[in-house]
Parts: structure tokens; C-alpha cells; sequence
């Protein structure tokens, strides 16, 4: 495929690698924030091309994963209702909750769809008007903006019967929480995907008032290669900056029709993330005039308190402090047919990513 | 919407947040929605940047 070709090519690939060993001066810790670089890095088997001197470590970017166990109870709730149909992106229908997993309701005959999009949720909501369509809108940066579309569509075709359960986060926060926690990095993988919606801009502050290097990176292995090179040379150099090496995809302003939408339609507010507890400004709710699409508004539930599970070390994982291997329960209780812990479910979960390509560590 | 490819599967996508797109451009798709347009520019370019990457580069050396 073009575009998707070119960056795999071996030879390339070869090149990055040789330069990357002849770059090395001393001990590397990198974090890729965003699920999908972890995917890629174990896919790909970047791990297996660098020196050992340069680690690789995960962060709270695979949304699933940072999600509470929370959000999961009340769309449990919710979905147990008369006239309701849930719909969902495939990966959070397997999470647990404190309870029951929307997978295992569904098999108990609970109306509970499966969505490519939010405007296949507004679809059916379109096509259901006796029933309540709820969509469990969760991500970042990336998927907020269709969120927001589907809800402006909503409110101009004054369609009633449509709902979110929100839980959309930000990225910038998140990484700035990582940093605070105390973890020893000496650069960050920058998700390129939320960059291409929000512009390169949104890190500046992590250079400037951490003095850790920064490269916005895309997701095929030339990509990935070369980022680790780029943020090599800058700790070389001491020069921590902020660099866009996906430049196909992200400018530093991003996409500027796609931040309208979603700041017309959401505000900043604190939200909860898995391993990290409330971190303030990190999350999304509707502005006050689309408040009737929120479902927190039209049904009612006691929401239990976010807590990890027991024995499951997601938490600690998330926060770039431990790994997979670590924990009592990897591929022994905690599978990714049966799991205990949300980064076992999502396949931009660092467990499942271990599970599938990297079991023993 | 428009019709996009991925890996020879044929979707539904919206391109409602993307200016001037055009029948043929290269997107990145997510979640139902073309977040941004690729610029076969810069993907050149990329490439042509690592092409001439050497050690030079390494100032710190």
C-alpha cells in the first residue's frame, strides 16, 4: 500500500538501525504514550533492532485501558434497562466491571451493539425512536471530534433519544501526570494521531518546562526507527525539543475544523484514568446547551468508586512503572480471552501486545 | 461520506472535518471519521530525509 510500503522497507529499516547503534552514548528510557505505538513497537519487533541500552516503556494512552471500572458499572446499568440499546466499540464490551461485562449481558439477551462509528450510534438511534441509544463514547483527542459531530447532528435534527456515556480524556495531561509521578524518561514517542487533530503544539510545554525531548511519531517502522534516533540525538545533544517526524499527517496546527467541532460541543473538566486517580483538566463533558445527550443526566445510577483490581498491577503499568511480565496474574489467571485487568483486553493494551508477541518478557 | 479503502475493505467514512478532499487523496482514518488528509509532500519528504541521514548529523560526537 502506498505510503504504508515505502516505510516498511528493509533496507531503510536496516539504515535507521545502524545509525541508531552508532548514535548511542549511554543509557535511553523512551515512552510511547499512544496504544497504538505499543502495537506497532511488539508488532513490527522494533524492540529486537535496537541496543540494549535503549528502553522502550509504555504509557496511559490505550483508552480502554485508562478507562474506570466505573464507566464499565454504569453501562452495565444502563444496559440492563427497558428500551435501551448500548452501543459500543468492539474492544469495551469485554472489560469487567465490578459485576458483569456488557459481553456477558449480551449473551444474556441485553440489546447491545456493536459500532464502527458514532454515526452508525446516531443511525440507530434514527431508526429506534422508541428506544433509548446510548454510545459509550470513550478516547482521546482522536475520537472526541466525532463524537462532537454526532452530537451536533443530533441537536439540529433534534433527534431525543441518543445519549452519551462520557468518558473522552486528554492526552497533554495524562503525559504531564507521568512526569509528575516521577517515572526516569528521557523523551517521549508522541501519539501521532492525536497530534494530527490537535497540531504538535499541545507538547511544547513538555520540553520547555521538563526538558524532555519530544517526536511526534507515525506508527510504521521507519517511523518508529527514526523517532527513536531523533530523540537519541537530542539527549546526545541536550537539546530536548520538540521535532515532528510524522509530517504526512501532523503540522503544529492541526486540524483546525476538527478542534472547532470539538470544542464547540465539549469542555475541559478533571476526569479519573486508571493507575492515576482524578487528574484535573484531563477529560471532556458536554458544554451545558448539549446536556440533555448525557446520559449521566437521563438515567439515573450510584456510580461505585474507581478502584484497581486486586492483584491486577494495570494500574502500575499504565503509569510506566512496572510491565507485564511482573505480575502474578499475566497469562496465567488473566488471558485475553478471559481478562482480569482492562490492558489485557484492548489490543492496544500493553498485556494483550505482551500477551500476543512478547510473553516472557 | 465518502467511499475510502484500507487494505482492499471499502468503508462508509465521514469527511466532514477535512477540507477539499478530493476523490483519490491518501486520509487517516479513525473510527468512522477522516481526521486529517496525508500530504504526499511530506511523505516524500520523510523519506528523503532518512535517506540522507548519516552521522554527520550526530553533532554530540
Amino acid at each position: 500500500m502506498k505510503y504504508i510500503d515505502e516505510y516498511r522497507d528493509k533496507a531503510l529499516i536496516s539504515k535507521l538501525t545502524d545509525l541508531i547503534k552508532d548514535s548511542v552514548r549511554g543509557e535511553y528510557t523512551f515512552m510511547e504514550v499512544c496504544g497504538g505505538h505499543t502495537n506497532a513497537i511488539h508488532r513490527f519487533g522494533i524492540r529486537t533492532l535496537l541496543p540494549e541500552s535503549i528502553r522502550l516503556i509504555s504509557g496511559p494512552g490505550c483508552p480502554v485501558c485508562v478507562t474506570g471500572r466505573s464507566y464499565i458499572d454504569k453501562a452495565v446499568v444502563i444496559s440492563g434497562e427497558e428500551k435501551v440499546i448500548m452501543t459500543t466499540f468492539g474492544d469495551l464490551i469485554r472489560v469487567p466491571g465490578s459485576g458483569s461485562s456488557l459481553e456477558k449481558l449480551r449473551s444474556e439477551g441485553k440489546d447491545i451493539r456493536i459500532v464502527l462509528s458514532s454515526l452508525e450510534a446516531l443511525e440507530t438511534a434514527r431508526r429506534n425512536p422508541d428506544k433509548k441509544v446510548v454510545f459509550l463514547a470513550i478516547g482521546f483527542e482522536t475520537t472526541a471530534p466525532g463524537t462532537a459531530v454526532a452530537i451536533k447532528q443530533a441537536s439540529e435534527e433534534k433527534i431525543r433519544n441518543f445519549f452519551i456515556l462520557n468518558a473522552h480524556k486528554l492526552m497533554p495531561p495524562a503525559m504531564e501526570a507521568v512526569i509528575s509521578d516521577g517515572v526516569n524518561i528521557d523523551g517521549f514517542i508522541c501519539p501521532g494521531h492525536v497530534a494530527a487533530v490537535t497540531g504538535s503544539g499541545i507538547f511544547s510545554f513538555i520540553p520547555l518546562k521538563y526538558k524532555l525531548g519530544c517526536v511526534v511519531t507515525g506508527f510504521e517502522p521507519a517511523d518508529l526507527m527514526q523517532s527513536i534516533l531523533m530523540l537519541v540525538r537530542q539527549k546526545n545533544n541536550m537539546i530536548p525539543g520538540l521535532e515532528i517526524q510524522y509530517s504526512r499527517a501532523v503540522s503544529e496546527e492541526g486540524n483546525i475544523l476538527a478542534q472547532r467541532i470539538m470544542t464547540e460541543v465539549f469542555e475541559p473538566c478533571a476526569s479519573y484514568w486508571r493507575g492515576f486517580g482524578l487528574i484535573k483538566d484531563s477529560g471532556l463533558r458536554l458544554r451545558k446547551e448539549y446536556e440533555e445527550y448525557d446520559a449521566d443526566h437521563a438515567f439515573s445510577y450510584s456510580a461505585n468508586e474507581d478502584e484497581d483490581d486486586a492483584g491486577c498491577i494495570c494500574g502500575e503499568i499504565l503509569r510506566g512503572r512496572d510491565i507485564p511480565s511482573s505480575c502474578p496474574l499475566f497469562a496465567t489467571e488473566c488471558i485475553p480471552e478471559n481478562p482480569v485487568g482492562a490492558c489485557m483486553v484492548s489490543h492496544e493494551g500493553t498485556c494483550n501486545t505482551w500477551y500476543r508477541y512478547k510473553r516472557n518478557g | 461520506m465518502a467511499e475510502v479503502s484500507t487494505g482492499g475493505s471499502v468503508f462508509k467514512a465521514s469527511i466532514q472535518m477535512i477540507q477539499d478532499a478530493r476523490p483519490g487523496d491518501y486520509i487517516l482514518l479513525h473510527a468512522g471519521f477522516a481526521i486529517q488528509k496525508i500530504s504526499e509532500e511530506q511523505a516524500l519528504e520523510t523519506l528523503r530525509i532518512i535517506d540522507e541521514m548519516n552521522d554527520s548529523l550526530n553533532t554530540a560526537r
